[in-house]
């Protein structure tokens, strides 16, 4: 596939996922109404209601019953998409594994939001980190350029036959689900090729082959099926990047599992995923003009994780910092944390890392914060961890 | 009547949480008056009585009252509700919903509670449609009105709200509208008193989006249709009108009751 011009708009990032579900015009989308990500929806039912897209749009009652009719689409053969935060990826839970383990390759455009309680409808990663053992593969998006692309190829990869597993990418409540940006969107002719049509492996609606979802599956069976899903996951990590390059050749824009920023002759590393990933890119660039050696390593694609590049790409490094925006109450850390150490651990490598939680319930991430974190990981690397391994960015102890 | 001694200052946040997060032209304000006018006038004290809610516009209100409070998820102020009714029988447990949060994500818990008729007193502010998250058709959009989420007309039927209340068996079903506050006021007092459960609905105005959506002017105009479009006297007038007042009123055994009877009887069977 050729390159293709694309063409520059400012939109927020709701307004730029709307539009991908557009251009990919899926069989059903079935959503319910949650800030932050409301704005998907809304937008996408006029374009329903225009007969600018085929999809059947149904208003369901509840989260439960969106994924519920997505399940039941994508079964019947369609392409069923939804869009949720928060609590409402809550209350899909059951039905996130129902998706993954009947293997459907569902889509869903996630708008983080933290939990309640307290009550807030504001940005952290509490709800996409909760589901991160749903068996969904999980991209998270650091621009809206990205969360367009994004959405586009997650049907790729959910669809691709070594995979078969629901998506779901992850754009930063608010942060840029409610903020403009420029992005270029494709053409709505190369969305289309890009994605082509879906042809399902097993249909319900396949008389001539008849099929069943989701039957009773018990010791004799249900291990050897998780045992697949695994397989399926494994395999996703070369397919992550094979859809990303393919993507790149039309775009322009280049996507693997994760991305070094100065990283490869760093000594002082950051692990970041989401929005913060750009205010990183900022500090690191002022830290290097200083001529302190300090690199990022943003995570594309947390699940699968690629665990054994994050493993070559941090294991010379000095101290490193990994940066959280959910919490694993009780643990040892917190979920990229506990990643990010199996890995290095597991490849043999055993370099100073510690652990920052920031940005709970859409407390602002500001460079100054970053700064912190570095100048900490300067004085780690000279006198060792000698503070706690979990530290707390911006919050008031 | 005698003037009650409470003040109706005494049962609102008045000095920390107003002005109150509601839009210009919101009804929900009217509703939250009489609440509190309503248990002003059965000289309730604030610690007796609790209210609790879910998710949406009308999710807020717990916060500007004084009472017990709890401000829950989204579609469950009433299993919450239900359990505090519980463990505290002696309370006065008013639970506050809109219809996107009752009838829709909650709609199985708002029938299960009127079948087995708890104690529990449940506004349900109908605006029909979901305004915070802007303006989206619910359960209560009536066909062919429109809502963001339906640009050209809802195209599924609507509930009535108080016929699934009195078929799945609550004791009292009534209704009203933010322009007839004063009977408000009294029909939520009878529902705090009427032993079992009691579902009173509102009708509200949501200028913002329901009214601006379907062309129905300002807040002014849509409590002007509230009068020109209800009645209270469905005999004496063209049929047509939505009724209000009281719908159902049965004396009928409240949960509560039927479970302290029972363990009484157990205790008794027992020897304890």
């Amino acid at each position: 596939m050729a390159k293709v011009m694309g063409k520059p708009v400012a939109l927020n990032g709701d307004r730029a996922v709307a539009e991908a579900m557009r251009q990919m015009n899926p069989d059903v989308v079935a959503a319910y109404p949650i800030t932050p990500q409301t704005e998907i929806v809304m937008r996408f039912s006029e374009f329903v209601a225009n007969g600018e897209v085929d999809t059947e749009f149904i208003p369901v009652e509840s989260e439960h019953a969106a994924m519920s009719a997505c399940v039941g689409a994508c079964a019947a053969g369609g392409r069923a998409q939804t869009a949720t935060s928060g609590a409402g990826l809550a209350f899909m839970w059951e039905v996130l594994w129902v998706a993954s383990g009947t293997r459907l390759p569902i889509v869903m455009h996630m708008v983080n939001r933290s939990f309640s309680a307290p009550l807030n409808i504001l940005c952290d990663h509490s709800d996409s980190m909760g589901a991160r053992d749903a068996g969904w593969v999980q991209l998270y998006d650091e621009t809206v350029q990205e969360a367009y692309d994004n959405a586009i190829q997650s049907v790729r990869i959910a669809e691709h036959p070594d995979v078969m597993l629901p998506t779901l990418h992850a754009l930063d409540g608010f942060i840029l689900g409610h903020n403009l940006e420029r992005l270029e969107l494709l053409p709505d002719e190369a969305v289309k090729q890009f994605i082509g049509t879906y042809k399902p492996m097993y249909s319900l609606l396949d008389l001539d082959r008849p099929v069943t979802y989701g039957p009773m599956d018990y010791h004799d069976y249900f291990f050897e099926h998780k045992r697949q899903q695994v397989a399926a996951m494994e395999r996703a990590l070369e397919v992550v990047p094979l859809i990303g390059e393919e993507y790149g050749r039309l775009t322009g824009r280049y996507y693997g599992l994760m991305e070094g920023y100065r990283l490869e002759d760093a000594e002082l590393a950051t692990v970041v995923l989401g929005s913060t990933v750009g205010t990183t890119r900022v500090v690191v660039d002022e830290l290097r003009d200083q001529g302190v050696k300090a690199g990022l390593l943003k995570i594309r694609c947390f699940r699968p994780f690629p665990a054994a590049m994050v493993a070559e790409a941090l294991g010379d490094k000095k101290a490193i910092a990994v940066l959280d925006r959910s919490l694993s109450f009780g643990g040892q850390g917190n979920p990229l944390f506990f990643e990010v150490c199996t890995a290095l651990f597991s490849h043999g490598f055993s370099p100073k890392v510690v652990n920052y939680v920031y940005g709970l319930g859409g407390r602002d991430t500001v460079p100054a914060q970053i700064r912190q974190v570095y100048h900490e990981l300067i004085k780690i690397d000279r006198e060792g961890v000698t503070g706690p391994t979990l530290r707390y960015l911006g919050v008031r102890e | 009547m005698m003037e009650p001694a409470v003040p109706e200052h005494e049962y609102l946040r008045a000095q920390k949480k107003f002005p109150s997060v509601w839009c210009a032209g919101c009804g929900i304000g009217i509703v939250l008056g009489a609440i509190i006018r309503a248990v002003r006038a059965l000289s309730l004290s604030k610690d007796e009585v609790a209210m609790i809610s879910g998710i949406g516009c009308t999710g807020r209100m717990p916060v500007y009252v004084d009472f017990n409070t709890m401000h829950t998820t989204h579609g469950r102020a009433l299993p919450f509700a239900t359990g505090l009714k519980l463990a505290r029988p002696d309370m006065k447990v008013m639970v506050v919903m809109g219809d996107g949060d009752a009838l829709a994500i909650g709609g199985n818990h708002f029938i299960h509670a009127a079948r087995r008729n708890i104690e529990l007193t449940a506004i349900v502010v109908n605006n029909s449609i979901y305004g915070m998250t802007g303006g989206q058709l619910s359960p209560t959009t009536p066909f062919g009105a429109k809502a963001t989420t339906a640009p050209y007309g809802q195209i599924e039927q609507a509930f009535d709200i108080a016929k699934i209340a009195e078929a799945a068996g609550a004791s009292f079903v009534a209704r009203s509208t933010t322009y007839h506050a004063i009977e408000l006021d009294r029909l939520i007092a009878r529902g705090i008193e009427k032993k079992g459960f009691s579902v009173i609905e509102v009708l509200s105005n949501c200028p913002l989006f329901y009214g601006r959506l379907n062309e129905m002017g300002d807040a002014v105009e849509m409590l002007k249709w509230f009068r020109d479009n209800t009645t209270a006297a469905p005999g004496k007038v063209a049929s047509g009108k939505i009724v209000r007042g009281v719908l159902v009123d049965r004396d009928l055994t409240g949960y509560v009751e039927s479970y302290r009877k029972l363990t009484a009887a157990s205790k008794k069977r027992g020897g304890a």
